[in-house]
């Protein structure tokens, strides 16, 4: 039985508590889809005004209740091709493969962009992708479609689980063992690349381990391979060093799992990966005593993520106003956020895998190691007018597709019909780089199908607001940098405020 | 420059000299800022990783004609440079600058632990990093960061032919990219200039927008040139980057990019193809600044991913190397070669070729001898220098 003096604060603080909840007061629409945005990409306005109702401390139970293991829609099938056996083949053949796998790399990205779209819960594709970006695999270095695949299955499956089986999944992983190199890690001949990473960028951070460390992990990593034909991750148990090792200030004949379970004892390890977490999710300037917090949550749930993601979004930051707009949205933010928030229908998302691409933001291709460095690196002279150009064609579409719609039924001449093909080749080059142009037959008709396909029906999203101060609130999470004039009405309005420079921040 | 020291004898007679020991510094750096930038640094990224083994050609060393049976070439195609090299005859047109000594052969440029993906080299090469580590920042972008570039240049840096910012990423850099200056145009103006009154993310997205819209409105203009620039996209390329010199005070720097160079087949054709386009073209920039009256300040270097390996691979091509040679021209450059030829005695587990000046040497040249600007935080230590500027 605890002393009079805890059991009087457990009573006070359990009263405060109840007062709080209890009382459930509804957070209203600037919260939810503060909320929304963070935790998910954009929100269509019927959602943010159902989570309107709730608290936060309930809104974030119910995001973290509907988090998901498993994607809604089937992957592509796909089928693994042995980099060997590629190898192999004659000048046409590993032509035709290659082709074949950059199809398959936008099949996979477009399906995953659909995910993101059509997903009851946002929540496990933002944690897949912060996975993703933390974790880093890459197609440009794996090549094989089907590897990336089963690695962004297996992130998915963990997103919100337990990161211990997380980091020991994904050491394991095919994609992985390939991206840094773990199969030509062998006894006598150590190759240092995932010892390295998993201690700077997975767990620990620089300056909480020493050479010494990285080297003497290496060795445990030996004998983790992968079977040739398949792609399976296979123990080799002739290359693993079987010596005496010493790291991090233990000594054994440690494996790769035990390495592994050393560095998620280490106390450095809940702080980095909330640290992480917060530049995600709150701001871009941790806040020591509260990353420490919810950190010691973290510990505490064994780390559990959910816990200490519930933690997170119930800080005081999370909510407060200096923290609103304080990050800038990724593209993938920007492009399926706004498809999202403006209820756009995309029957077909396979341009926006391009899109990703030309805005910086290539998925399953990362640009290194460290992930994508995000912030206001996102953000260049380049980068901002292709976002700009994303939103100024999506919000010009429902007036070109109802043209293009009108023309076709009264029978273009031909030669009018041409022209229209030559601009759309120059829209595609403009919007979507060189890399459509790979895009051969059935794939490359589909592409110019899926483009005009995506529609932004602008009266029937417009009609949920009543006027231009709710479409500026519904679109902007500060206050516009340049207010439209109060005449500007309609689609104009809505195009007004997804130019303005407050539209890149979330 | 003529306005300044009438200028600056005012102050010493106004404020006595006292005042001016004081004012003298800051002074001294805005001058030596405005200056330095003065002077134009051309980059020409060779996208692929040029074949160096058969741009600038070892043809005495007979283990060239072995590792080439079927795409080597002969002495009697070459362009005789000296008594063991010759140049790719695809090169003529640059034969007036050779014979100019305007022309610097850098050999054998590359780096320690060589990186033999596309990607993750031309990082490195942009980044000026060590192969083992990761930089978010391009090395010019850190420059312009440490020596600001004045603000009413049109931008820091131009892009033309790519979207990539490649070495000049930064988060303080106006680098702007012109896939075609019309194109730019046309799209710079969905963006507004802002007082840039507010700060953190918000005040970043202010700054790009602005640095966009002033570049916009600044490289409007057109110019004619008598300059016949070649056909095809490297030479509009070039008057591109002319026509963005020629506009009011430019810019500190240029990257342009010739696509193609991953020669892994049929190489011959291909190669002598790009090679004749990047020959014209760079004649032609040359006559452009000429007619312009900046070749004397200007200083173009071409650079790459890698070179490609010694050994010819089965199907009439090259596979992915490591040093190569690079070239060096300009109106005060002291022509000839530098570095050391290729050493194919010396082929590493892999084939592939050992380096003797790092990259980042280029680098420092320009830095320090261009722009006469410290290179060691830019470059994250020190390299030494190539003596191939006039004092």
């Amino acid at each position: 039985m605890p002393n009079p003096v805890v059991r009087l604060f457990l009573c006070v603080a359990a009263g405060l508590l109840l007062a709080c909840t209890g009382r459930a007061a509804p957070m209203g629409e600037a919260d939810a889809r503060h909320l929304l945005n963070r935790t998910g990409f954009g929100a269509p306005p019927q959602m943010v005004a159902s989570y309107a109702k709730l608290s936060r401390e309930q809104a974030v139970d119910r995001l973290l209740a509907g988090a998901r293991s498993t994607p809604v829609l089937t992957p592509p099938s796909l089928v693994h091709e042995p980099l060997f056996r590629v190898r192999e083949l004659g000048e046409e053949e590993k032509k035709a493969v290659q082709r074949a796998e950059f199809e398959k790399g936008v099949e996979l990205r477009a399906w995953w962009l659909q995910e993101m779209l059509q997903t009851p819960s946002p929540l496990s594709e933002r944690m897949t992708l912060f996975w993703h970006n933390h974790f880093v695999s890459s197609q440009q270095k794996v090549k094989s479609g089907k590897l990336m695949l089963d690695q962004n299955l297996l992130l998915r499956r963990h997103a919100l689980g337990n990161f211990g089986e997380l980091l020991h999944a994904v050491a394991k992983d095919p994609a992985m063992i390939i991206y840094l190199d773990a199969a030509t890690n062998r006894k006598g001949q150590p190759n240092e690349n995932f010892a390295r990473e998993v201690m700077e960028l997975f767990t620990l951070g620089e300056g909480h381990y020493g050479e010494q460390d990285v080297k003497e992990a290496a060795r445990a990593f030996t004998g983790w391979s992968l079977e040739r034909e398949t792609g399976r991750f296979k123990w080799r148990p002739p290359m693993h060093d079987d010596g005496e090792k010493r790291v991090l200030g233990r000594s054994g004949n440690f494996d790769g799992d035990d390495v592994l379970d050393i560095l998620l004892a280490q106390p450095a390890m809940a702080e980095f990966i909330t640290g992480k977490l917060w530049r995600e999710f709150v701001s871009p300037t941790p806040n020591a005593a509260e990353v420490k917090r919810v950190a010691e949550r973290f510990r505490a749930a064994g780390l559990d993520i959910r816990p200490a993601l519930r933690a997170l979004l119930l800080t005081r930051s999370f909510w407060a106003p200096e923290n609103r707009g304080a990050l800038v949205k990724s593209p993938v933010d920007l492009v399926v956020g706004s498809l999202r928030t403006l209820e756009v229908s995309v029957p077909d998302a396979l341009p926006l895998a391009f899109t990703m691409r030309n805005l910086g933001q290539d998925l399953l291709a990362p640009p290194n190691v460290r992930g994508w460095p995000g912030g206001e690196a996102w953000i260049n002279s380049t980068t901002l007018l292709a976002r700009k150009q994303f939103m100024e064609r999506l919000l010009r579409n429902d007036e070109f597709v109802a043209r293009a719609v009108r023309a076709d039924g009264v029978e273009v001449a031909y030669e009018q019909g041409v022209q229209r093909n030559r601009q759309r080749v120059q829209q595609l080059r403009e919007e979507f780089g060189k890399g459509p142009g790979r895009l051969e037959g059935e794939t490359r008709m589909r592409m110019v199908q899926a483009m005009s396909d995506i529609r932004f029906d602008s009266r029937s999203w417009l009609a949920h607001f009543t006027d231009a101060a709710a479409v500026e609130r519904a679109l902007l999470p500060v206050a516009a940098v340049a207010m439209p004039p109060t005449t500007t009405q309609g689609i104009a309005l809505v195009r007004a405020f997804a130019l303005d420079p407050a539209y890149q921040l979330k | 420059m003529s306005h300044f020291r009438p200028c600056r004898r005012e102050f010493l007679s106004l404020l006595g000299a006292g005042a001016c020991v004081a004012l003298t510094p800051s002074l001294a750096i805005a001058g030596a800022t405005t200056t330095a930038y003065r002077r134009l640094l051309v980059l020409v990224e060779l996208k692929g990783g040029n074949d160096g083994l058969n741009t600038i050609v070892p043809f005495a060393d007979p283990r060239y004609a072995q590792l080439r049976p079927r795409i080597g070439l002969r002495r009697d195609e070459l362009l005789l440079l000296d008594e063991r090299t010759g140049a790719h005859p695809s090169l003529a047109p640059l034969r007036p600058l050779w014979e100019g000594r305007e022309l610097a052969i850098v050999q054998s440029v590359g780096y320690p632990q060589a990186n033999l993906s596309h990607f993750r080299s031309i990082e490195i090469w942009d980044t000026a990093s060590r192969s083992d580590q990761y930089l978010d920042d391009g090395w010019l972008g850190r420059a312009f960061a440490q020596t600001p570039v004045p603000a009413d240049f049109a931008a820091d840096g131009v892009i033309v032919g790519s979207s990539e910012l490649g070495p000049m990423v930064g988060r303080q850099a106006r680098a702007v990219a012109l896939t075609g200056a019309e194109q730019f145009q046309r799209q710079s103006k969905m963006a507004e200039v802002r007082a840039p009154s507010a700060s953190g993310a918000l005040g970043h997205l202010l700054k790009v927008e602005n640095d966009v819209a002033a570049a916009g409105a600044r490289l409007g203009g057109r110019r004619s040139f008598a300059t016949s620039f070649p056909q095809g996209v490297f030479g509009d390329a070039v008057r591109t980057a002319c026509q963005v010199v020629a506009q009011g005070n430019g810019v500190a720097a240029l990257r342009l990019t010739l696509n193609g160079f991953d020669t892994h087949q049929n190489q011959p054709g291909t190669h002598a193809n790009l090679l004749k386009q990047l020959a014209e073209g760079l004649a032609a920039l040359r006559a452009g600044l000429v007619e312009l009256g900046r070749w004397n300040d200007t200083l173009v270097m071409s650079y790459a991913e890698f070179g490609r390996r010694p050994q010819e691979n089965q199907s009439n091509g090259t596979d992915h190397g490591t040093a190569a040679p690079h070239l060096v021209l300009g109106g005060r450059v002291v022509g000839g070669f530098y570095g050391a030829p290729p050493q194919l005695d010396r082929l590493d587990g892999n084939g592939n070729l050992p380096f003797a000046v790092d990259f980042r040497s280029l680098y420092a040249t320009a830095l320090e001898r261009w722009w006469e600007m410290p290179s060691a935080a830019v470059l994250g230590a020190r390299f030494p220098t190539l003596p191939l500027l006039k004092a």
